[in-house]
């Protein structure tokens, strides 16, 4: 392709759809530039996938703009198609095709691409090549999902939560793929709610809650701007012996504290200040400490300190 | 790669492989190994019609006449009756007799009564006693020396055509077509729907008539063996005619197996579940497999929804089959139910096309 490349992979402004009662996207704008791949974060019901199946040209949108590789779904869709690598949540493909049938399937859908065989050995399933997908692990079938959206050899992959539901291992396995695909220089728009998956994989990352951008930049911009550095979280005390938080906010380094499901979470700016002091107040109050466990701040904390929710709460 | 002519342009490995390689070629291959993967999917399209026809041709074989057990009191009336070779006949006394007849043992019971006269005792209700009547009056008549005024001898009819089984394997044949378009489409299509296949197929570039027709090409490739298989058991084991040419019986299939294949795509063209299209393909079919004349004539059904039984599909596919292998019609002869047919494939078709819920 010679045609001038636009900056933006996928530009979306102003987008808004509405189901019956609920508004999913309610006025989003997004840039995602060429080469990068962009994160979607947001719990379940923020608009995510409504978001990507519309920048994917499966769901109309009630009005806004979407821009994907400078063309547009209602005069482009043809061309759109063959450049677009989609992973769909949860996908699911015939269980009675092997491997090899349903990537074959795939690609003789585009012009371009990789033989099916080169797929196969880039997911690392040449020992599965002709198992049945019904027969494919978890991680397995994820990594199928992804070779049917790189057949055509996409400029632009649309990854809708492709790690949800997989063991540690399997995650990791794709982690690694996915970051072989951004060597290669392709634009990624990816959604989850693993913050770590996030943080790993994504120049920039669009924190989205209840179809609108709370916040946007690179994680660490992110973390950095809610100016908390660290998390302390402690269990201590039992039933009868309550222990009292408000000498807590008092403390130097402590921004807020909050308790929790029998834990208390400490928003710290100095770990080095709030460690010892929390150890002298729980001493005066005559609590004994059960667990004690700091973090540095992630994205996870982000969303916690702007919308006071967690990302997996339902 | 092979030892083709070169100037055969279908053999060159290019060309091959842009064949094999086309999303149509890709799609009805996907079609025929989701179906031979499906071992029950087979038993209902080839094994289950064969059964259904070998058992019911079994059943309503055509036996040889049949002799009919009568009884007679004396010797002599026994000795007259035994003239006639259909009837087989036992000498009883006069109350074991009767016993025997009312048991049901014999058909009928002779017995001489005063001033030469022959009683005979039956149900004139019971075809088999009526027709033991006429035998043994004719064998007791002519041993008593009676000469027909008029002579007669008998020709002797069994022809294929007319027996039950050749009425039965068309209308199976229907049936299966019926039942292969309907199901085969509906459940396909709304599984992988269900499962979100088609919308992941409708994210690739793959052209949408493309998944559509590539239903229409394996149903018309699994027709051959449907109707060879059907119509070749019948004819070699029950030696069913097929009077009418092999092509016309062929673009009759076609036709039939398209029409039913469109009623399916319009059945599955919405429903989200399983059971919702079972459902309807239950509440579209039943009617039919009830009057379109499967298993006995149409004409049976009051003349008030003739016209309705008529305009069924299965009713055009089933009239046509019978009477292309039976009575060996063209398709001139059969353009009426050709239409019929025609109008429910272009109808339904258009329709399914317009609301098809391609996610």
């Amino acid at each position: 392709m010679l045609e001038s490349a636009p900056a933006a992979a996928l530009r979306i402004r102003n987008l808004r759809k509405t189901y019956k009662d609920v508004v999913a996207v309610d006025g989003l704008d997004l840039d995602v530039p060429v080469g990068e791949c962009f994160g979607l974060l947001g719990p379940n019901g923020a608009g995510k996938t409504t978001t990507i199946e519309i920048c994917e040209g499966l769901t109309a949108p009630d009005s806004g703009d979407v821009e994907v590789l400078g063309m547009h779904w209602k005069t482009d869709a043809a061309k759109l198609r063959q450049r677009l690598g989609i992973q769909l949540q949860e996908t699911q493909l015939s269980e009675k095709l092997t491997v090899l049938e349903t990537l074959c399937l795939f690609r003789s859908f585009y012009h371009q691409g990789a033989p099916a065989e080169d797929i196969i050995g880039l997911v690392q399933l040449e020992e599965k090549r002709d198992s049945r997908i019904g027969g494919l692990s978890g991680g397995q079938k994820q990594r199928m999902a992804l070779a049917c959206a790189l057949v055509g050899e996409p400029e632009l992959l649309f990854l809708d939560e492709p790690t949800t539901g997989l063991d540690p291992q399997a995650r990791r396995q794709l982690w690694e793929l996915i970051e072989q695909l951004k060597l290669a220089g392709r634009s990624i728009l990816l959604t989850t709610h693993y913050m770590d998956e996030a943080e790993r994989l994504c120049e920039h990352v669009a924190i989205m809650d209840h179809g609108k951008t709370i916040a946007l930049g690179t994680p660490r911009e992110l973390v950095a701007s809610i100016g908390i550095e660290h998390v302390v979280e402690f269990s201590a005390g039992g039933p009868g012996r309550e222990l009292d938080l408000e000498p807590l906010r008092r403390l130097e380094g402590i921004r807020d504290v909050k308790a929790e499901n029998g834990s208390v979470l400490m928003q710290a700016t100095e770990l080095h200040l709030a460690v010892p002091a929390l150890l002298a107040e729980l001493a005066r109050q005559q609590i004994p400490l059960t667990e004690l466990r700091t973090h540095s701040a992630t994205l996870e904390d982000v969303f916690v300190t702007l919308t006071g929710r967690h990302l997996r709460d339902e | 790669m092979n030892s083709a002519p070169v100037d055969s342009q279908i053999h060159s490995p290019a060309a091959r492989s842009r064949f094999a390689d086309h999303p149509l070629t890709q799609l009805t291959l996907v079609r025929f190994r989701e179906f031979l993967r499906e071992p029950e999917a087979l038993f209902w399209v080839f094994i289950f019609p064969i059964l259904l026809a070998a058992g019911l041709g079994l059943a309503f074989r055509n036996r040889p006449p049949e002799v009919l057990q009568i009884a007679a009191v004396s010797p002599n009336l026994a000795r007259s009756l035994r003239t006639e070779k259909l009837l087989s006949v036992s000498e009883f006394s006069p109350e074991n007799g009767l016993q025997a007849l009312r048991a049901g043992k014999v058909a009928l019971l002779a017995t001489p009564g005063s001033n030469g006269v022959v009683v005979y005792a039956y149900d004139d209700t019971n075809p088999e006693g009526r027709t033991a009547k006429m035998l043994a009056d004719r064998a007791v008549q002519r041993a008593a020396g009676r000469i027909d005024p008029v002579g007669s001898k008998d020709r002797i009819l069994r022809e294929p055509g007319s027996r039950y089984i050749d009425f039965l394997i068309p209308g199976l044949l229907g049936m299966n077509l019926m039942g292969s378009g309907i199901w085969g489409l509906g459940f396909t299509i709304v599984d992988s729907r269900r499962k979100k296949l088609i919308k992941r197929l409708v994210a690739t570039p793959m052209p949408r008539h493309y998944y559509l027709l590539s239903f229409g090409l394996s149903r018309l490739l699994m027709l051959v063996v449907e109707v060879g298989v059907l119509v070749g058991f019948g004819a070699f084991v029950f030696k069913v005619p097929v009077r009418g040419s092999l092509l016309d019986l062929a673009v009759l299939s076609l036709v039939s197996s398209l029409a039913f294949g469109s009623v399916g795509l319009l059945i599955a063209s919405r429903a989200q579940t399983i059971e919702a299209v079972s459902g309807i393909m239950n509440l579209v079919m039943m009617p039919m497999w009830i009057l379109s004349g499967v298993f006995f004539s149409a004409q049976r059904f009051p003349d008030v929804i003739q016209p309705v039984i008529h305009v069924l599909p299965l009713t055009a596919v089933i009239d046509a089959l019978r009477a292309n292998m039976l009575q060996g019609a063209g398709l001139v002869q059969l353009a009426p139910q050709l239409a019929i047919l025609g109008c429910w494939m272009v109808v339904c078709f258009t329709v399914a096309l317009k609301i098809f819920r391609w996610r």
